[in-house]
Order: C-alpha cells, then structure tokens, then sequence
C-alpha cells in the first residue's frame, strides 16, 4: 500500500511538491508542516452516550484536539485554526473538497470519525494529501471508552510515522519524581502521567524520599530508589499490581538503577565503604554480579539497546568523566575527552549517540555525543539541568531543570523540560507539582 | 599643634592599617570560608558541650580539613566517654552536581569521617553511614557560601 501510494504520487506531482510533504526532522522546527486537523465527525447518538460516559460534551473535537495539541508540540507541524476550515467534519471525512484545504494552506488534513458501538468507542481517520489530493492512509480501532486520550496520541503516532517516516512518541507515559514543599525539606512521590501530562497519578505517598526511577522495557516495572526506612535501596515496583520488593540484599546503599533491554536484569551502583561499583542483578535467578571493580566512584550505567555494551560514569581519571564497557565490566574505555564535569550518560534506543549532562564554568549542559566520544553537540545550557532520557524513537530528549534561589534563598523550582536532538522545540512540560528525574516510556501499542 | 597633627596622622595611619588587615582576612575566608570550606557556625548543632556535630567539605572533595579532624577527634573522644551511643553519619554534596554522583560522592564524605573516627578507637559496629547526596540542603541559597555549608558529612545520634 506504502509502496502504491509513492508509486503514484511521483507519477502526478512533481519532486518539489513531493519534498514539501514528507517532514525533514533532521532539521528541526525550522519550517513546520501547515496541517489540518479536522474535528471527528461523531452522529448524535454517540455524542450523547460518549457525553454521558465520559463528561465530554463533544469526544470528537476533543480526540482531534488532542492530535493537534501534540502535533504541534512535536515542533515539526504547525496546525492550522480550525475557525478557517470550510468543511463540515462528516462530509470531510467521505472526502475533502482539497481545494478548500489548499486555500487555507493545508498541506495535509486529518479527518475521522468516533461512534458508540457495543458500549465501545470506535474511531476511524485519514490522514489527506492536500496538494496530491490523495489519501495517505485510513485506519480504524475499537477500544473501551475510557481509553479515548490513548486513542488520540495512537493517531498521532500513525501520522507522524506516515509523514515523517519514523516511530511516533505520543503513545507514551514520563514516570517522574513530583515534587512540594521548601527547598530544605522536599517531599518526593513517585508519579506518572501521559506524555502530554494528562492522567498524572502519583504512585507512592511522600512518606519516604524516592528518586530515578525508571521503566522495564514493556513499562510494566519501575525501578527506582527509595529511601524506605532510611536505608537507601534500589526497589521494583509493579505499576499494574502495586507490589514493590528490594532488588536484592546488599549491604549498603544501592542506587542509580536501569533495565538491561531484554528487561531481565536490573544494573546499578552499590556503595560501600566510601567506595561505588555497578553490579546486576538476574531478576529471574536472583544472581548478583559485580561489573566494575575500582575505588573510584562508577555510577549511572546505561545498557546500549542490543545489551552488549555498558555506558556510565567514573571518576577514577580525577573528574566525574564518560565510559563505556562491554557488558561483563571488561574493555573500560573513556569516551568524554571536553572540557568540564560529564555525567548521567544515557544510551539513545537508536544506539547511535550517547546523551549526558555536562557541567563547565558553572553551567549545566544537556548533551549528545557518539558512542567513541566524538561528535559532542551541546543543546542547551542552564543554570542547573540533568538526567536526560529518550523519547521510544531517539528524537527527543526529556530532562528537569531547577532554577537558581534569591539572596534569600527562594524561588526555588524543579520543572521537566523537552527539546528535540537537534536542539530546536525547548518547551517546558506541564506538571501538576514541580517535578524532577523523567524517564520515558516505549510505545505502549506498536 | 604640631604634635597633634603628628597624632592624627599616626591615628590615620593605624586606621588606614587595621582596614588593610581587615580586607586581607576577609579575601582569605569570604564570609565563612576557607578556599571554599565551610568555617562558620550556622546549623552547626552540638552532640554535647563543645562537640560540633558536623564537618565540612571543598567542591567535589572527601578530603578532612584540619579543622575537620579536630571536630572529629572532640566526636571520637565523647564516643568513648560514652560508649552506649552509637551513630549514623550523614553525608550530603551540595546541589552543583548530578543526582545519582552526588549519592556516591556524600557515601564517601560520610565514610572519609568514619574512617576518622575509628583511627581514634571508635569501633565499625557503632558507626553507620548514610548518604542523601545533595537531597537534604541546610541552606536553600544558590550561591558559593550555602554550598559550602551543604557539602558536610552530620553525625546522628541513632539511639
């Protein structure tokens, strides 16, 4: 059908126009696509019912807005007003009268439709090439109505991948630490929301300091660090279930944790006697292995996604530095050779690029560099930033970022940030409370 | 009239002097440091009369000052005074660095005074050591002295 649909449109339009349509994310927001997202079309009866179920006066306009609101975080799209559109939502769905479309600028349309079938919600759309007047792509899902936020990022997803011609993000949840209450007293609860913030749910009480956590590959776990009854240990938590246990028994703090990607294992530091190594442990067999033995401080270990390689943080060259070794502890290689502090060094899911926080002169860094050191490009800098994480498909970068006190010691703030690989589209992301150390999940449906 | 004279200029000679002393101190410790270790006595709390219960450290350092390990030695000789107290220490890092080194790094400020400790007859068992990294600031500043008075390794009584 892919292979179809470019056959003809190269045959009809010429290069130029072919150009405009597919999304260069190389770079940036530079020229966002003019796109039109219709209001799904929805037939009286489905409104009352979805209206009845959900409180949602119109399920369509808000399904399509959610589509646009992330289109237009995405940085790479520019939706248009929907007061310009001409075409009611049910005719444009059957087909769009493109030349309408094209007054308006519109170089793709998205139109749908949602209906109440069997007590569930089902939804079909387009996605419209305005200038070839074409289809690009028809797709309909049934779900539980109570799903129908997933069911606007699913859509997005799909256009995004068909325009961009890669994996989408906005199918996705941020696992986070929420944040309250002065600076020298915090309290910490674990929480997790959409990727655009919605369905924000905390997931611990603040009774006890938890910190970085982080999603298993199938976003089922967490594994984070908490400080429950004062002593410092690395714990998994089932989100669905609720049940938590402490990843193994050690005698000392463990900290720092992550998932091998086959989820299988959980790496992380262990402190003892002034000293931190990383070590695994099998989640199965329960078997603990030291990877790194050297009396330096290792830390922040992040698996490369085919699981072969290890990347983390030493200080043993004198300085907080950047290193990778093979995933038994062996061939340690140092890889940050810049200027300044490197730290949190996170392994992109392409497996391309490392992304790290930098610290020089004062100044905090959010960073990318390839897996041999070379190629360092720093996005932004700050005040204080860190902990970035990876959007599923490598294009994005989450991150928290705090902000400086006054003379008196206040203003002080903790907020998670987003800005694209190519250090375009910084935005704050939306939080209920203040909130720190993110980490992305992977596409919850593929 | 010209003795007096002769008096006022020696008067504003020594003023002028004692200005002098004053500026030199103050550039060797900016308010309460020394390079950049805490030497004041703001949150410094008391495990007993004249024993600090706290001490403090140069960015990214787990090195003891000498005033360092004269607060701990005071620590050590009440720890064996009263030898039915033990202790945890706390070790903290100042907020100009990542989370996760910043635990590490208050493990081994916490551990830096331990190892003290016990060179002064304190045994292990009664010492426990407990980082919280740069989660716990006594002082909520951005600035180079609150920093300094973050960066410091707490002992608790944990009985």
């Amino acid at each position: 059908m892919l292979i179809r649909y470019l056959f003809i449109f190269l045959i009809i339009l010429p290069i130029k126009v072919f150009a405009l349509i597919e999304v260069d994310i190389t770079r940036g927001n530079l020229n966002p696509l003019p796109v039109a997202v219709s209001p799904l079309a929805i037939d009286k009866n489905s409104k009352d019912n979805f209206k009845k179920i959900l409180k949602k006066e119109n399920l369509g306009s808000e399904i399509s807005t959610i589509v646009e609101n992330n289109l237009k975080q995405s940085g790479l799209f520019n939706p248009l007003n929907k007061d310009a559109f001409l075409q009611e939502p049910d005719i444009a769905n059957l087909k769009p009268r493109f030349e309408d479309w094209n007054l308006i600028k519109a170089q793709a349309l998205v139109t749908g439709k949602v209906t109440f079938v069997d007590e569930k919600l089902r939804v079909e759309f387009r996605l419209w090439d305005v200038l070839a007047g074409k289809e690009m792509m028809a797709l309909a899902f049934t779900t539980v109505p109570s799903n129908w936020r997933r069911v606007g990022h699913i859509i997005t997803d799909k256009v995004y991948e068909r325009l961009t011609g890669e994996k989408g993000y906005f199918d996705t949840r941020i696992i986070y630490i929420s944040e309250e209450g002065p600076k020298t007293n915090r309290i910490k609860k674990l929480a997790i929301m959409d990727q655009d913030g919605f369905n924000n749910k905390f997931l611990t009480l603040g009774n006890e300091l938890v910190l970085t956590p982080r999603f298993s590959p199938t976003n089922q776990m967490v594994t984070y660090l908490s400080y429950f009854k004062n002593l410092p240990r690395v714990y998994l938590l089932d989100i669905e279930t609720g049940m938590q246990e402490v990843v193994g028994d050690f005698p000392g703090m463990t900290f720092a944790p992550r998932f091998s990607p086959d989820g299988k294992k959980i790496i992380m530091s262990f402190a003892k006697d002034g000293n931190s190594d990383i070590y695994t442990m099998d989640l199965e067999n329960r078997i603990v292995e030291r990877i790194s033995n050297h009396p330096s401080i290792d830390t922040s270990p992040s698996y490369s996604p085919d699981g072969k390689y290890i990347t983390f943080n030493s200080d043993r060259s004198g300085y907080q530095q950047i290193y990778i070794m093979n995933s038994n502890g062996k061939n340690v290689k140092r890889i940050s050779f810049g200027n300044g502090l490197y730290g949190t060094p996170v392994w992109s899911p392409r497996g391309d690029l490392i992304a790290f926080t930098k610290l020089h002169k004062g100044k905090f860094y959010i960073g990318v560099m390839r897996t041999d050191g070379t190629g360092e490009r720093l996005l932004t800098e700050n005040f204080y930033q860190e902990a970035p994480s990876w959007s599923p498909n490598g294009r994005v970068l989450i991150f928290y970022r705090e902000t400086k006190t006054n003379a008196k010691g206040e203003g002080f703030s903790a907020k998670l940030w987003s800005i694209d690989l190519t250090g375009y589209n910084e935005k704050m992301v939306e939080t209920e409370t203040d909130a720190s150390d993110p980490s992305w999940s992977s596409l919850l449906s593929n | 009239m010209n003795l007096s004279k002769n008096l006022k200029n020696g008067f504003l000679i020594l003023t002028a002097c004692l200005v002098l002393t004053a500026c030199a101190t103050q550039k060797k410790t900016t308010g309460k440091m020394q390079g950049d270790v805490y030497t004041g006595s703001d949150s410094v709390e008391y495990l007993a009369s004249g024993v600090p219960d706290r001490v403090f450290f140069a960015t990214n350092e787990t090195v003891l000052t000498t005033a360092s390990r004269e607060t701990l030695r005071k620590q050590a000789a009440w720890l064996r005074k009263n030898s039915d107290i033990n202790v945890v220490l706390e070790g903290h890092a100042d907020e100009r660095g990542t989370r996760e080194y910043n635990l590490a790094l208050g493990e081994r400020r916490a551990n830096s005074a331990k190892d003290y400790l016990m060179t002064y007859g304190i045994s292990s068992d009664r010492i426990s050591v407990l980082s919280y990294g740069k989660e716990k600031p006594v002082d909520s500043g951005s600035n180079p002295l609150a920093w300094s008075k973050n960066r410091r390794s707490v002992t608790v009584k944990a009985n």
